[in-house]
C-alpha cells in the first residue's frame, strides 16, 4: 500500500468516525430532553391530572383535564377542515400533474408549508376572531388546519401517483367515470398511506402553541363549545412554565410528557401503517 | 359525450379545492399587507433599518428583530449543518442496514418534539448550562464583542443552540433523501477508480450538491420561523448586537409577545408588518430551497419524492 | 363584507347546536364570561372567580392574564366582555373604544423591586432615583456607590446588575414607570409612562411570572413584580424610599397608607404612586376592572355587576391572604353607586 493510499484511507476512516459522532451528538439532546420530560413529567402525572380542572393560583392540586380535551377537539377541527380540502386538492394535483394551474397550486402548498405558524395565527385571527369579536376553538382549529393542509396535499398527491396505472385504466375500461375511478378505486388503494400522512400532520399540529395564542386563547374551565375560547395542552404548558409556582411547573412537565407521548403514539401509528402498506404492495 | 362532461365536472370539482389552497396563501399575503398599511405608510423603507421600538412614542423600527432572526438562524445553521449532514451520510452510506431504520427514526423523533417542550427544556436545562458557560468564560475573552454581556443564560447563544437542535432533523432527513436518489452508478464509478469510502461519498455529495444546499436552506427556513422555543430563551430585548451572550429578539418572538397587547392601531400594524416581512423572507428561502432540490432531482431519471417533514420520509 | 357575514353565520349555527354549556348536571344553561388583562391581580381574580362560582355555579368567568395592554385592546375590540388593567386607560384609549368604558378599582397592590444578589439576605434599600438609574442603565454594578450609600454595612458584590423588565405590555410596568417618572425627570423623558415602553437596558420576561422566574434563576438580577409574586416565590425584595424620605417595606399596611390620603375622582382613574404620608409605600396602585357602560349583552352585564358587588364586599376578605390590600370603605361605597350606571 502506498503512502498516499494509506493517507487517503486514514482520512476516510476519520470522516466515517466524524459522521458517527454526528449521530451521537444529535442523539444527546434527544435523550436529554426525553429523559428530562419523563423524569419530571411521569412523576407528576396522576389521576387528578387527567380528571381535574386547573386550580386558582397558589392552591396546589388540580389538573389539565380541560386542556387535554381541548387539544383533542382542536386537532379534530383541524383534521375536519384540512383532510377534505387537502385531500381533494391532492387528488386534483395527482390527476392533472402537468397543468400550469397544478404547478401554481403545488407551489402554493409548498409556500404554505414554510409559513411560520405564528403568521398563520395572525391570519386566522383576522379571519375568524375579528369578524365575530370572539376568541374561539373554531379559530384555533382553523389555524391548525391551515398548517395541516400542505402536508395532506403533498402526501395525497405523492401516494396517488404511486398507485399503479393499471388500476385506473382497468376502472376506466370498465366504464367508470373519472370521479368514480379515482374516488372509488385509486384513493382506497392509496388510503393507508394517505391516513399515515394525516397522522403525521396531526402529530405536527398537536404540538403547536404560537397559532393558538390569539385564536383559541385559553380557558380555565371545561368547555366543548366551539364558539368559546378553549384550553389546550400546549398553551397551558406555556403559561404554567413561565409562572413562579412550583406546583404549576410540575404540571407543566406533566403536560409536556403527555404531549410527547401523544405525538410519539401518532408517529408510531404512522410508521406501523407504512409498514403494513409496504407489505400490502409488495407481492 | 357523457364521459367528457363527467370528466369536466371532476376536474372542476377537484379544482375548486385546489384553488382553495391557493386562495389561502394569497389570502395570507393580502391580509398581512392590508393590516400593516398604517405602518408601511408611516415608516416606509426606514422600518427595516431603524432600531427604535418605542410603543410610547409610536416609533417603530424592525432592525433589531431582523438582526436577531437572521443572526440566530445563521448561527443555528453553522452548528446544525455539519451535524445534520454527518447524520445523513452516516445513515444513508455508512451504517449497517439493520441500524438504518432505527437511527432514521430516532433523528426524526427530534422533529416530532413540540416546540413548547424544547422551550421547557431550554428554560430549565439549557439556560442554566449556558449561564455556567458564560460565568466561566475567561475575562480576557469577554472583552471581544462576541462574548460581551452579563451572564444571564438567556441570550443569543441559548437561542442558537436550541434552534440548531430543532433544525437538525429537517436538514438531515432531506439530505438523506437526496443521497438516496443519487444514482449508484456514480458511487460505483468512483469505487471502480479506486476511491476510498469517503471519496466515493464525496462524489455522491457532489452530484447531489444543489439538493443538499436545498436541504440546508430548508433548515434555515425552519429556524427563521421558530417562535415559542426561541422566545423562552432569547431574553426578548430588542438590540442589535454581535454578542452571543446578550439577550436579543426575533421577529416571531416579538409578535408572539406583543400581539395581544398592542393597543393602538399603529403598534398593531407595525407588528403585522414584521409578520409580513417574516412571511416574505421564509417564502423566499423556501422557494430557493425547493428550486435547488428540484433541479437536482431533475438530473435523476427515477421518480422521486420530496418529503415535507422528516417523518414523511418513511413513506418514500 | 361577505366573508364576515359567513363567519358570523357559522358561529350562530354552531352556537345553536352546542349543548347548553353547564358545569353541573342539574343546572340549566350557564354563562361563560370572557375577560382578559393584567397579570398583577391574577392571583386574587382567579381566587374570586373560583369562590364566586361556588355560590353561583352557572356563572363561569374565564380570565386570561395576557397583560394590561392586552386587556385594554381586547376590550376595545370587544373580543372579551371585561378587561382588567393596573394602569387606567388613557383618554385616547377611551376615545378609541366603541362605547363608554367605566373603571372599577378592585384591590390595592404594590410593586416591589426583587433581586437576587449573592450573600445579601436582608432587604436592600432603594431610592426612587436609584431605581431609575438602574433601569436607565446608568448604575451597572451592585457595589456602585449609590447603592452602598443607602445600604451602609451591607457587603455588596462587584457583579454586574442584570436588569429584568417586562417584555409584554403590563400595568405592573405602568405603575413602576409612573413612580420612576415622578422621581426622575430623566426617566420620564427617556422612557415615559405606559404599559409598554422602550427600555434602555435589560432583558424582557413575559408576565409577572416570567420576571420573578428569571430573577429567581439569575444571580445578580433585579426586576419589578407585584408584591404577591415576590411573596409566593420567596424572592427577596427591597425597601423603597417614599416621598417623606422614609424607607418603607411593601405590606398591606403601607399600601393602604398610600391610598388613604388620595381624593378619588368620579371616574376612579387616579395614581397613588409616590403618595404623601409618612408610612405610605411609594409604588402602590389600584387595579381596575373595565366594563362597558351600556353593553348589548344584558345577561352578562348583570352577572358581572353582581360579581363586582360581591367582590367589593365579600371578596375583599380574600385580599390580605394573597398579599393585596382591601379597598378603603369610602371607595367601595362610591363604586357601588357607580355600578348602578351600567345598563
Amino acid at each position: 500500500m502506498t503512502a498516499n493510499l494509506r493517507r487517503r484511507k486514514l482520512f476516510s476512516r476519520l470522516f466515517e468516525v466524524l459522521c458517527a459522532l454526528a449521530v451521537v451528538i444529535a442523539l444527546i439532546p434527544l435523550t436529554m430532553i426525553l429523559f428530562y420530560v419523563i423524569k419530571e413529567g411521569a412523576g407528576a402525572l396522576n389521576w387528578d391530572f387527567f380528571t381535574k380542572m386547573p386550580k386558582p393560583v397558589g392552591e396546589s392540586g388540580g389538573g389539565m383535564a380541560n386542556a387535554i380535551v381541548g387539544t383533542l377537539i382542536l386537532i379534530s377541527i383541524a383534521a375536519l377542515f384540512a383532510v377534505p380540502v387537502g385531500g381533494i386538492c391532492g387528488v386534483h394535483l395527482a390527476e392533472y400533474p402537468s397543468t400550469k394551474f397544478s404547478s401554481v397550486v403545488r407551489f402554493a402548498a409548498d409556500v404554505l408549508n414554510g409559513v411560520p405558524s405564528i403568521v398563520v395565527g395572525i391570519f386566522a385571527y383576522g379571519l375568524v376572531v375579528l369578524p365575530v369579536k370572539r376568541f374561539s376553538a373554531l379559530a384555533g382549529g382553523v389555524a391548525l388546519g391551515f398548517l395541516m393542509i400542505p402536508i395532506v396535499v403533498r402526501t395525497t398527491e405523492e401516494l396517488l401517483r404511486l398507485v399503479p396505472g393499471g388500476l385506473r385504466e382497468g376502472a376506466l375500461a370498465l366504464g367508470a367515470t373519472r370521479g368514480r375511478a379515482v374516488f372509488g378505486v385509486i384513493v382506497p388503494a392509496a388510503l393507508p398511506g394517505i391516513l399515515t400522512g394525516i397522522l403525521v400532520a396531526l402529530a405536527r399540529v398537536a404540538g403547536e402553541t404560537a397559532p393558538l395564542l390569539f385564536t383559541a386563547l385559553n380557558n380555565r374551565f371545561w368547555s366543548t363549545n366551539l364558539t368559546q375560547p378553549i384550553a389546550s395542552l400546549t398553551v397551558q404548558v406555556y403559561t404554567y412554565a413561565q409562572s413562579p409556582y412550583d406546583d404549576w411547573h410540575r404540571q407543566a412537565w406533566a403536560g409536556a410528557f403527555l404531549l410527547v407521548m401523544m405525538i410519539l403514539a401518532l408517529s408510531i401509528a404512522a410508521r406501523v401503517a407504512v409498514r403494513r402498506l409496504e407489505r400490502m404492495n409488495r407481492p | 359525450m357523457r364521459r367528457s362532461s363527467d370528466d369536466r365536472k371532476f376536474r372542476l370539482g377537484t379544482g375548486v379545492f385546489a384553488a382553495l389552497v391557493l386562495l389561502i396563501v394569497i389570502g395570507i399575503a393580502v391580509e398581512l399587507t392590508r393590516q400593516s398599511t398604517l405602518s408601511i405608510a408611516k415608516f416606509g423603507l426606514k422600518f427595516w433599518t431603524t432600531s427604535i421600538w418605542n410603543p410610547v412614542s409610536g416609533d417603530f423600527g424592525a432592525l433589531p428583530f431582523i438582526w436577531g432572526t437572521l443572526y440566530s438562524s445563521i448561527l443555528a445553521l453553522l452548528i446544525a449543518t455539519p451535524i445534520a449532514l454527518g447524520i445523513a451520510i452516516f445513515i444513508s452510506e455508512l451504517s449497517p442496514g439493520k441500524l438504518r431504520q432505527p437511527l432514521a427514526y430516532l433523528t426524526d423523533l427530534l422533529a416530532a418534539i413540540p416546540s413548547i417542550v424544547y422551550g421547557l427544556w431550554g428554560v430549565f436545562v439549557l439556560v442554566p448550562f449556558v449561564r455556567k458557560l458564560e460565568v466561566v468564560t475567561p475575562g480576557a475573552l469577554k472583552t471581544i464583542p462576541l462574548f460581551q454581556g452579563p451572564p444571564l443564560g438567556v441570550g443569543m447563544l441559548a437561542a442558537a443552540l436550541i434552534l440548531a437542535v430543532m433544525v437538525i432533523p429537517f436538514t438531515s432527513s432531506v439530505a438523506r433523501e437526496i443521497l438516496k436518489n443519487v444514482p449508484s452508478a456514480q458511487r460505483e464509478a468512483a469505487y471502480a477508480l479506486g476511491a476510498t469510502r469517503w471519496e466515493a461519498i464525496k462524489v455522491a455529495i457532489g452530484f447531489g450538491k444543489s439538493g443538499i444546499i436545498g436541504a440546508v436552506m430548508l433548515g434555515f427556513g425552519r429556524a427563521l420561523g421558530e417562535t415559542i422555543a426561541v422566545t423562552m430563551v432569547i431574553g426578548n430585548s430588542p438590540q442589535v448586537s454581535a454578542s452571543l451572550f446578550k439577550p436579543q429578539y426575533t421577529m416571531a418572538a416579538v409578535i408572539a409577545n406583543e400581539f395581544t397587547e398592542a393597543a393602538d392601531e399603529l403598534y398593531l400594524h407595525a407588528l403585522i408588518e414584521i409578520g409580513l416581512l417574516l412571511f416574505i423572507i421564509t417564502v423566499g428561502v423556501n422557494m430557493i430551497s425547493r428550486l435547488l432540490i428540484w433541479s437536482m432531482k431533475r438530473r435523476v431519471a427515477a421518480p422521486v419524492i420530496t418529503p415535507i417533514v422528516p417523518a414523511e420520509e418513511a413513506l418514500a | 363584507m361577505k366573508w364576515k357575514s359567513l363567519v358570523v353565520f357559522l358561529f350562530v349555527a354552531l352556537a345553536a347546536c352546542q349543548p347548553n354549556e353547564s358545569t353541573t348536571p342539574t343546572s340549566g344553561s350557564s354563562l361563560t364570561i370572557n375577560g382578559a388583562g393584567a397579570t398583577f391581580p391574577y392571583p386574587i381574580y382567579s381566587k374570586w372567580f373560583d369562590e364566586y362560582q361556588k355560590t353561583h355555579p352557572n356563572v363561569r368567568i374565564n380570565y386570561q392574564s395576557i397583560g394590561s395592554g392586552g386587556g385594554i385592546k381586547q376590550l376595545t375590540e370587544q373580543t372579551v366582555f371585561f378587561g382588567a388593567s393596573d394602569g387606567p386607560m388613557t383618554d385616547a384609549q377611551l376615545h378609541a373604544a366603541h362605547g363608554a368604558i367605566l373603571h372599577f378599582p378592585t384591590v390595592l397592590g404594590g410593586v416591589v423591586p426583587v433581586y437576587n444578589v449573592e450573600g445579601v439576605t436582608a432587604p436592600l434599600r432603594f431610592s426612587g432615583s436609584l431605581l431609575a438609574g438602574i433601569y436607565l442603565g446608568k448604575v451597572t454594578k451592585w457595589n456602585d456607590p449609590a447603592i452602598a450609600k443607602l445600604n451602609p454595612g451591607v457587603k455588596l458584590p462587584p457583579n454586574d446588575i442584570a436588569v429584568v423588565h417586562r417584555s409584554d405590555g403590563s400595568g405592573t410596568t405602568y405603575i413602576f414607570c409612573d413612580f420612576l417618572s415622578k422621581v426622575s425627570s430623566d426617566f420620564k423623558q427617556k422612557v415615559g409612562v405606559a404599559t409598554s415602553v422602550s427600555w434602555p437596558a435589560g432583558v424582557g420576561a413575559k408576565g409577572n411570572e416570567g420576571v420573578s422566574g428569571l430573577v429567581r434563576q439569575t444571580p445578580g438580577a433585579i426586576g419589578y413584580v407585584e408584591l404577591i409574586y415576590a411573596l409566593q416565590n420567596k424572592i427577596t425584595f427591597g425597601d423603597v424610599q417614599n416621598s417623606a424620605g422614609k424607607f418603607v417595606t411593601a405590606s398591606l399596611e403601607s399600601v393602604t397608607a398610600a391610598a388613604a390620603g388620595v381624593t378619588m375622582p368620579d371616574d376612579f382613574r387616579v395614581s397613588i404612586t409616590n403618595a404623601d404620608g409618612a408610612d405610605a409605600y411609594p409604588i402602590a396602585s389600584f387595579t381596575w376592572m373595565l366594563l362597558y357602560q351600556h353593553p348589548t349583552d344584558k345577561a352578562r352585564s348583570a352577572a358581572m355587576v353582581d360579581f363586582l358587588k360581591w367582590a367589593l364586599s365579600d371578596g375583599q376578605k380574600f385580599a390580605p391572604g394573597l398579599g393585596y390590600a382591601p379597598l378603603p370603605q369610602p371607595v367601595i361605597a362610591k363604586e357601588m353607586q357607580a355600578l348602578a350606571n351600567i345598563q
